[in-house]
């Protein structure tokens, strides 16, 4: 994982449990969506997040990330929920709500106040880093 | 203009035309609405129904609530299911992501039988779902078989690209790769409770017989060990299945061929993975760049994947000088020149001089005549056995080598900036900054708890600023205040140039300092004073810059960056131009009897060696003395943040050096990359040690592509007319190196050309290219013509497709309003609709209720 020991600490451990999207990632991977990932889950997850996975892969499955009730678009709860994790709640709500907003209004592109896979993918292009952020070293 | 919507009336039992939503097609979405309307619309009839007569003006207004005018009624929604973005023929990907979740669901459903619990004593027909009774498998096999028949249309390059996009699991995948097969092939295939496990299988009954086409024959082989191997756990219930569908015969007939060709496909398959793990762990520094990237984020990463990157330039120099011109004229050594050889001191590998003077190093070595020469003997008596059969011409070789290194890194430059370009620039992009930070800027590869809480203090401070910065355009911006800047910014400027011209003019004060006073053989120290001097204000300027730039205050802190990154490159450009200037202009006339590209050479090993020392020093300080007193005597926590683009400019610059000096000291590239590996090392380790990630936002794609393109541009640009110049223009010396007896170095092409002339008609084609489209100007012309062509027509098409894109985007939110407005009026319709129907069955009820009313 990262150390060439063969057993780890709990601190240890803890350390590499600080993504804040970890719980929504396993449940999208797993097969039943409560987060109990088999084996092909996780070759499937390490496939999708190393260098060679195409972009529209990554941008299908960064969308099923922050799709937090998985309803198939993100709306403007997702949105609440992404940036409060992003910020580990510092941000006062009346911030949040105005991020929502701003995120809405670059985005949206059909104005129906939430965003589908095709704008998420629209804002992906917008963003070269996308593919070297959304990675996992291995 | 008016129109009436003559919408037939749809009762909640019927429909006429058939909707998706009757083959269970219909979104997810709308299916949990169609069903909470369909409850509430019947909740609502009943309450009517069974409400008093009385109260019908109360019943009538019920259904037509203001709670309701916005939620669209049962019907409304049936017709918005069938729309066609909602249904599944929409698109390619529709269908794919659709089919997954179907997948997932079956799974999800069919639980696999516990083949521990069963024991093997239980008859297969216990372990074994019989697909045939499922009417759900059905569908799906059709829709796989589609898919099948879909992939094998492509080639297998296509079929490759496309199911690395397809959101599908990894065994699916793997079996999908392996299908080969024709269509007859596929349909006796069964598909078990393990999925697609049996899909690349084996071929059972009477295909087994010969009926599967072998066109790919490689391919077919490779099925069965693909399936095999990756459901091992899933093999047994395959292997039943495979018995119990048909073909027991034939498996029986040969089963220790079967077991034999599992075995070698097994031992094959660890040996690839082996292999495989095996170069993985060659790959140089995997493992700290992983450390690094965990622990400071993609943006320190950026600065030494550059360093790699330049490893790899250096090694594609190296290798043909090393082939061509080094390694052979070390295996013919020139006759041993007068004067003894001076002893080993350790200043040498310093200065470059004094032992290495008249080593492979440099210039003066090689020697101007053909190596290997066939013996011409004396009498016309025949020469000895051993004689020589293949001449080496030094000087043409020589200059061929660096011509063509040049030219392959020039290509191999210009080919990556153009890639980097096209990954990290796209037409049309307007800004979405804030929609980018929200979603593309939490880096997963960070995994320290500390790094990736300073990336969590990040994005909140990016997002707070970034709504400041709109609250603050929301407010008027004051002429005074935008004065006030531009004339900050215009001050500092104007020192740092200034800055800059007095280094500029310090350096060459020196220079021609030094010209005037030569220096004798045994003060060779002295000779370091120059390039000391240089590497001094390279260190010491862009600390100043730093200082300046705190006067100033950009709108957006990238901006902040590149402008220290461009003032940097300006004064180490600037530096480096006086100091050409001062070799090729003045040392060549002050050393117009001695080597005097023995003596360039000599001064660029000096520069590289004291530019890695230097370097060295300002880790030392920069970095463990800055921490150690910011953690004791001023007691902060913070430790200094690592500067990348500082690093890396020291990096272009040193690479810069080394292609001015490949002509004059052939080995400087292998200097080059022995420096390039110490430095990554000290580098990594006081990262480790002393340095925090910084706390500006970096675009870290970005950044790369302007590295890339600076070290393109004006540092192999430079480097490349240098060395025309030098080629062209200049006289070489007369008592050393190949070139010797020439006017320039070009020349020996030209002699070698001429040599090829008289030889006879058979290359006459060469000296004809040479004279015609090489010194002529006008084939020059044609190409810089063409390629100005050629960029313009680039630049009109990304133009066009900009319009294009604009266009498109507008058309997207036109659709978006109509849509709007059709679902409204849909809506209002059925709303008038239903409200119609309530008040006819009312009026009905109520006649039932009193008939002799009337």
């Amino acid at each position: 994982m990262g150390n060439k020991q063969t057993v780890f600490t709990h601190e240890q451990l803890e350390e590499y449990q600080d993504n804040p999207f970890r719980q929504r990632i396993a449940r999208v991977f797993s097969d039943d969506g409560d987060g109990h990932m088999t084996l092909d889950n996780f070759l499937d997850m390490f496939s999708v997040m190393s260098e060679m996975a195409p972009r529209d892969l990554k941008a299908y499955y960064a969308f099923k990330i922050y799709d937090f009730n998985d309803d198939g678009y993100i709306c403007v709860w997702d949105l609440g929920q992404t940036v409060t994790k992003l910020t580990r709640g510092e941000l006062s709500a009346e911030e949040v709500s105005l991020v929502c907003e701003k995120v809405l209004d670059e985005a949206d592109g059909d104005h129906d106040g939430r965003l589908s896979l095709e704008d998420f993918q629209n804002v992906i292009l917008r963003a070269p880093d996308f593919l070297s952020t959304f990675h996992i070293r291995i | 203009m008016a129109f009436v919507l003559n919408v037939p009336e749809i009762s909640e039992d019927h429909d006429r035309e058939p909707s998706p939503y009757d083959e269970n097609e219909v979104h997810d979405s709308f299916h949990q609405l169609i069903q909470e309307q369909s409850q509430w619309a019947e909740l609502q009839l009943r309450e009517l129904g069974a409400g008093a007569p009385g109260t019908s003006d109360r019943g009538r207004q019920a259904p037509l609530g203001p709670e309701d005018a916005a939620a669209p009624s049962t019907a409304t929604l049936r017709i918005l299911a069938s729309m066609p973005s909602r249904t599944i023929g929409r698109s390619r990907g529709a269908i794919i992501s659709q089919y997954y979740n179907r997948t997932v669901q079956l799974r999800r459903r069919v639980t696999r039988p516990q083949l521990g619990g069963a024991g093997r004593s239980a008859r297969p027909s216990l372990r074994l779902y019989d697909l045939e009774l499922d009417p759900a498998a059905l569908e799906e096999e059709e829709k796989r078989s589609l898919l099948v028949k879909e992939l094998q249309g492509l080639t297998v390059a296509q079929r490759d690209h496309m199911l690395r996009r397809m959101p599908l699991g990894l065994a699916e995948k793997r079996c999908l790769r392996s299908v080969p097969l024709g269509p007859r092939c596929l349909h006796t295939h069964s598909l078990g409770p393990a999925g697609w496990g049996q899909l690349g299988g084996r071929c059972e009954g009477p295909l087994a017989a010969g009926g599967c086409p072998e066109g790919d024959g490689g391919d077919w082989v490779h099925p069965p060990s693909n399936c095999d191997v990756v459901s091992a756990p899933r093999e047994e219930s395959r292997t039943l299945t495979g018995k119990h569908r048909g073909g027991r015969g034939q498996r029986g007939l040969f089963p220790c061929c079967g077991q034999l060709r599992d075995t070698c496909v097994l031992v094959l398959h660890s040996l690839g993975l082996g292999l495989l793990a095996g170069l993985h762990r060659l790959m140089p520094w995997h493992y700290a760049l992983k450390r690094i990237g965990g622990q400071f984020g993609s943006s320190v990463l950026s600065y030494f994947l550059f360093l790699k990157t330049l490893l790899a330039f250096n090694a594609l120099l190296l290798l043909p000088v090393l082939a061509f011109v080094v390694g052979v004229q070390a295996a013919f050594p020139p006759p041993a020149s007068l004067g003894s050889v001076p002893a080993f001191t350790g200043l040498e590998l310093l200065t470059g001089g004094g032992r290495f003077t008249h080593s492979v190093l440099y210039y003066g070595y090689y020697s101007n005549s053909t190596l290997n020469q066939p013996c011409a003997p004396p009498d016309g008596g025949q020469c000895g056995p051993e004689s020589p059969s293949l001449p080496y011409n030094m000087p043409l070789a020589y200059l061929l080598t660096v011509g063509v290194a040049f030219f392959v890194t020039c290509v191999t430059l210009v080919y990556s900036m153009s890639r980097s370009f096209g990954e990290s620039y796209r037409v049309g992009s307007a800004s979405g900054v804030h929609a980018v930070t929200v979603f593309c800027t939490w880096d997963h590869k960070v995994t320290q708890k500390r790094a990736s809480r300073l990336q969590h203090d990040h994005i909140r401070t990016h997002l707070k600023e970034l709504l400041a910065e709109w609250q603050l355009r929301q407010g008027p911006r004051s002429a005074c205040g935008r004065l006030r800047q531009v004339a900050a910014l215009g001050l500092v400027w104007l020192l740092c140039l200034a800055t800059t011209l007095g280094c500029t003019v310090a350096v060459y004060a020196f220079s021609e300092l030094m010209i005037k006073s030569p220096v004798s053989a045994d003060q060779e120290g002295a000779l370091l004073a120059l390039p000391a001097v240089v590497c001094l204000l390279n260190l010491g300027a862009p600390y100043l810059y730093r200082c300046l730039a705190t006067l100033e205050h950009h709108d957006s802190p990238v901006l902040e960056v590149y402008v220290a990154v461009c003032r940097n490159l300006i004064l180490k450009m600037v530096i480096l131009g006086v100091l050409c200037y001062h070799w090729l202009g003045r040392r060549v006339g002050a050393l117009r009897d001695q080597c005097w590209e023995n003596f360039v050479g000599q001064e660029l090993y000096r520069l590289t060696v004291l530019d890695f020392i230097f370097v060295l020093l300002d880790t030392l300080f920069g970095e463990l003395v800055w921490r150690l007193i910011s953690e004791r005597k001023l007691k902060r926590r913070e430790k200094p943040e690592f500067d990348i683009a500082g690093n890396v400019l020291e990096l272009i610059y040193g690479q810069t050096l080394t292609w001015l000096g490949v002509l004059f000291a052939p080995l400087l590239p292998a200097i080059q990359i022995i420096k390039l590996l110490l430095v990554f090392y000290v580098k990594k380790a006081s990262l480790m040690a002393n340095c925090q990630a910084p706390r500006r936002p970096w675009l870290a794609s970005h950044m790369s592509t302007v590295f890339i393109s600076l070290l393109c541009f004006p540092s192999f640009l430079g480097a490349a007319v240098f060395l025309c110049y030098a080629v062209w223009q200049v006289k070489p010396s007369s008592t050393c190196g190949p070139f010797r007896t020439l006017d320039t170095m070009y020349e020996a092409g030209k002699v070698w050309v001429r040599r090829l002339e008289k030889a006879g008609p058979s290359v006459s084609w060469l000296p004809w290219v040479h004279r015609y489209l090489v010194e002529n100007t006008f084939p020059v012309y044609l190409v810089s013509a063409l390629l100005l062509a050629v960029i313009y027509l680039n630049i009109q098409v990304v133009k066009g497709q900009r319009k294009v894109i604009c266009l498109l985007r507008e058309q997207i939110s036109n659709e978006g309003e109509d849509k709007v407005f059709l679902i409204n009026k849909l809506h209002s319709v059925y709303e008038r609709k239903e409200r119609s129907r309530v008040g006819r069955t009312q009026e009905a009820e109520r006649l039932g209720d009193h008939p002799g009313a009337c």
